[in-house]
């Protein structure tokens, strides 16, 4: 295995990473909406992600700054030739950002229903748009002899990659289910199951038409494997779910994340960025990859860090492991005393 | 033609845009983070309530900016590859690597830790949660690091050489890239300029608090003064010492852009023509883009001074700089001149407004100087707001101690605007070059991003930072006006390690919660 292709799996890494992680908080943010019944419902939901949401969405940014040392041309291909569907994507993470951080500032109505539709929109695009773009990566686009996307807008909404949307959409709404069930108590818990059992039959069919759909057009043996790993992680964790034990079956929805991932990964090496126009305008491994020394450099620094960082996320993790339900949501807002003078 | 144009402005607008507004939240929050950590170990170490209160109340003006420096950095992130595709390919082996570096050792250090710091109060011994904003600190000294690190390549690559067949940069020596002579100063000029941001901020928060106490003892609850006291002292400290250290980094910043950019050098003073003793420019009146000034104030020899630490040594003026690069790289003189107008008043205003809140904190030191320096009677409580004092027994009359607070208020927010500038002036000086001598600005732009896709993509971000900022300054002035909440006590027992585990407190609420 040469460099290139270990900065390529370390990039598949880092997109599973994010996927796994920001993937639940999507799904936490989607079911604000759709299990939450009040306000108090609706803020332990979003507190069970409170400590750890900005930690999972710099997997995105390392994901991102990775492919730029990696992969410059892949890196400046994909956000140059998506641009619309990224710029919708930032203006979603900006606007979810603040409104965790603002939701709770102020206690009036208006102010508070905003920001709480806020993250249900927030969440839910986003979780639907990776998908677009990851089922217009692996299947390819038009990009010509400067390795520059010359497609338009709709040319990135067809049928494949509006199913991959929903996949992600949905697999990400039934991992965050799961975790509500992890982490709270009370009603609320047994309703998370019920919803996840639910999704999660919607999620199967809809990721083994897409996978399947995949599979057919550039599959390869291992990526077979991947996808047999991905079905298979989301039928157990149905069953984990059924049977409430919490903890496998949010194992087994990761599971199945990192099984799809993999499989899409799978299916794209050696290309990063197949072109359609013609074959020998795709972005590879190797015609998009950084010098041998970059990507030596960059893997001393990846494997010294990467280790230490799951570390710590993982303690953060254990430190919040309490579950919380409506009793443990403090009354008053965290609002300073009303000011002297009035 | 016309179009070409249009292409290349908007993104560059749109870079300027998202960036400069990215850094009004940095320095705050690279300053407010070590001065939050400091006060908290305070706490710890005294177990004195003021510190508590003070930690408390600066943790929260500290979170609301974090949290619009996180989401308006995401776009940074990309927007590299949006808008300068063609920069990202040519320089991606060289200047990717200090942005993953970035992104993997700075920032998961500061998101994690910022979660434990604000869910953790009642779950982690005090120590260790203090220990927490420390890595907090850390963290974003380190991402300005890499990142500065980053940008001093374009102002000055090292490091690297252009592949003869692929004609893209390639790192050849990533220890220059994060050593070499521009980025070490670069980071310490702009460390110290953020730490006098944030230390402008305390003194003008903590001045409008006890100028109200002053006014109205009977309404202001001590505990607060006291708190704010600190404050005040803590600020102005920290103001002089990083106001010094901005202004000795800048000269050194000078001398080192002196070598590297002549011509922004140049540029900044206006200053046309090769002089030798070179003057320092004051004030130009007329058209400095014209080619001569008209009406100027200037000091003789200072500007060789600072270009070359003597009063005599010649400096290069715009015209000869320009012709040497024209020379050198091919095209009309003309074309290796930034706008001079913009460098010229971009770096006067830095200055100007930098400076004048570092004086003001120098005077401000002075007059709220410890009480053994002060006649008996002179003397305040801790808990209660200081005299102004010129000398020993000698107190500020009541108007220019009126002022005297009122100063402390509005420069406030000077080197936030010193720091805008500061950028606006480095950024444009380096014009036409994106990455100096290798690569303009012109030749950076996504080529397939049509002019269409990026006026939606700059209104988008405009309006929307916009919308955000006046949301910020409400939410910050809601929380900043009441003061410290005396009444918050720190969790009752020390939480150990293990957590809360125990059956008795298995139904308390959180002790924050979103
Ligand atoms: C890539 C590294 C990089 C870094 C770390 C910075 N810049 Fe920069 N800057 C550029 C790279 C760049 C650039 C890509 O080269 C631009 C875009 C267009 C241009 O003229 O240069 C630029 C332009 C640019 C402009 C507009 C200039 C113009 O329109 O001519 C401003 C005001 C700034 N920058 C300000 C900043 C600030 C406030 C930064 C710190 C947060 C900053 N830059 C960091
Ligand atoms: C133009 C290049 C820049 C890029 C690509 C960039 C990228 C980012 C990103 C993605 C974040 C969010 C990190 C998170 O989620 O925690 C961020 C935040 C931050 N950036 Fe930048 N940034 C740039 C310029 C700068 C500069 C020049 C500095 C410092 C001198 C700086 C200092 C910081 C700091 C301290 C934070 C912490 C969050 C905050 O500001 O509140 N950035 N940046
Ligand atoms: C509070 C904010 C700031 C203050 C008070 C300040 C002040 C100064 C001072 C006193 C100098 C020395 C001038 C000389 O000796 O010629 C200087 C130089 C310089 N500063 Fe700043 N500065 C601030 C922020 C910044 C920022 C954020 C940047 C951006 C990186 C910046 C970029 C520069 C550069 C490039 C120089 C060298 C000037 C030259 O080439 O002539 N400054 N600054």
């Amino acid at each position: 295995m040469q460099l290139h292709d270990v900065w390529f799996v370390l990039i598949a890494v880092l997109w599973t990473g994010y996927f796994f992680l920001e993937g639940f908080d999507f799904g936490i943010g989607v079911l604000t909406r759709v299990l939450a019944r009040d306000r108090a419902e609706r803020r332990v939901l979003i507190n069970t992600i409170g400590p750890v949401w900005d930690g999972n969405e710099v997997w995105l940014l390392t994901a991102g700054g990775a492919t730029f040392a990696a992969f410059p041309d892949w890196y400046a291909t994909l956000f140059s030739g998506f641009y619309l569907p990224l710029l919708l994507i930032l203006v979603c993470l900006i606007v979810r950002g603040v409104a965790f951080e603002y939701r709770h500032k102020r206690a009036e109505e208006r102010w508070q229903r905003g920001w709480e539709h806020a993250i249900f929109w927030t969440s839910l695009l986003p979780a639907f748009l990776w998908g677009v773009a990851f089922a217009n990566i692996v299947h390819g686009v038009a990009i010509d002899a400067q390795k520059n996307y010359v497609g338009g807008l709709g040319d990135l909404l067809n049928p494949y990659a509006i199913l991959g949307g929903l996949v992600t959409l949905t697999l990400f709404t039934f991992h965050g289910a799961v975790f509500a069930a992890l982490k709270t108590v009370g009603d609320i818990r047994v309703r998370a199951r019920a919803t996840a059992g639910r999704l999660g039959l919607v999620t199967a069919v809809l990721a083994l038409v897409f996978l399947s759909w995949t599979q057919a057009h550039q599959g390869t043996g291992w990526s077979l494997a991947a996808l047999v790993v991905a079905v298979l992680a989301l039928l157990g964790a149905l069953v984990a779910n059924r049977l409430a034990r919490e903890g496998w079956a949010f194992t087994l929805s990761g599971l199945t994340i990192v099984g799809a991932v993999a499989m899409l990964f799978l299916a794209l090496f050696p290309d990063v960025m197949p072109s359609t126009l013609d074959p020998a305008y795709s972005l590879t491994v190797t015609n998009a990859a950084s010098s041998p020394y970059t990507l030596k450099l960059m893997t001393v620094v990846a494997a010294v860090f990467t280790p230490l960082v799951l570390l710590y996320q993982g303690w953060t993790y254990w430190v919040f492991r309490k579950r919380i339900g409506v009793q443990h949501i403090p009354a008053a807002e965290h609002a300073p005393a009303p000011a002297v003078e009035g | 033609m016309e179009l070409a144009v249009a292409h290349e402005t908007i993104a560059r607008w749109q870079f300027g845009v998202t960036t400069v507004y990215h850094f009004l939240f940095v320095p705050l929050t690279i300053s407010l983070a070590a001065l939050v950590a400091g006060l908290e170990t305070a706490w710890v170490r005294t177990g004195k309530e003021k510190y508590f209160h003070a930690t408390k109340f600066w943790g929260k003006l500290f979170l609301i900016n974090i949290a619009m420096g996180v989401v308006t950095g995401i776009v940074q992130e990309f927007q590299f590859g949006m808008n300068w595709s063609d920069y990202s390919r040519f320089v991606g082996d060289v200047f990717g690597a200090p942005l993953a570096m970035e992104a993997l050792i700075a920032f998961f250090f500061e998101s994690t830790f910022i979660g434990l710091w604000i869910f953790g109060w009642d779950k982690l011994p005090k120590r260790i949660h203090c220990a927490c904003i420390w890595m907090v600190a850390l963290g974003t000294v380190l991402s300005a690091y890499f990142i500065l690190a980053a940008n001093s390549w374009m102002q000055h690559p090292v490091g690297y050489v252009v592949d003869p067949v692929t004609k893209r940069a390639q790192l050849t020596d990533i220890g220059q890239v994060l050593f070499q002579d521009t980025t070490l100063v670069v980071v310490f000029h702009t460390l110290t300029a953020a730490f006098l941001t944030g230390a402008a901020f305390m003194v003008g928060i903590a001045s409008y608090h006890l100028w109200k106490a002053k006014r109205r003892p009977a309404e202001v609850d001590r505990r607060k003064t006291a708190a704010m006291r600190t404050s005040l002292r803590l600020g102005l400290v920290v103001a002089v010492i990083a106001g010094l250290g901005t202004a000795i980094s800048g000269d050194t910043l000078a001398k080192v852009m002196f070598e590297q950019q002549p011509m922004k050098m140049a540029a900044a003073e206006a200053l046309w023509d090769t002089q030798a003793p070179a003057p320092f420019s004051i004030f130009a009146v007329g058209d400095v883009n014209q080619g001569h000034n008209s009406v100027e104030l200037e000091i003789p020899g200072i500007l060789s001074f600072l270009a070359k630490s003597d009063f005599s040594s010649a400096v290069p003026g715009i015209n000869d700089t320009a012709a040497a690069e024209a020379a050198k790289y091919g095209g009309r003189p003309t074309d290796y001149i930034p706008s001079i107008f913009v460098t010229y008043w971009g770096f006067r205003l830095m200055i100007g407004f930098g400076m004048t809140s570092f004086v003001a904190a120098l005077i401000g030191l002075w007059t709220t100087r410890k009480r053994r320096f002060l006649a008996p009677e002179f003397r305040t409580g801790d808990d209660e707001p200081p005299r102004l004092m010129l000398t020993r027994s000698r107190e500020m009359g009541p108007l220019l101690t009126r002022w005297s607070w009122r100063i402390g208020i509005l420069t406030m927010g000077f080197p936030l605007v010193a720091n805008s500038f500061g950028w606006i002036f480095t950024e444009m000086g380096r014009q036409p070059w994106a990455v100096f001598g290798l690569m303009t600005t012109a030749g950076a732009v996504s080529p397939n991003v049509g002019v269409p896709t990026q006026v939606l993509a700059f209104c988008t971000f405009t309006a929307l930072y916009a919308v955000l900022a006046v949301i910020e300054v409400r939410l910050l002035a809601k929380f900043a006006k009441p003061g410290p909440d005396v009444d918050e006590r720190p969790p009752a027992k020390d939480p150990t390690l293990r957590g809360p585990d125990a059956d008795e407190d298995a139904d308390k609420p959180l002790a924050f919660a979103y």
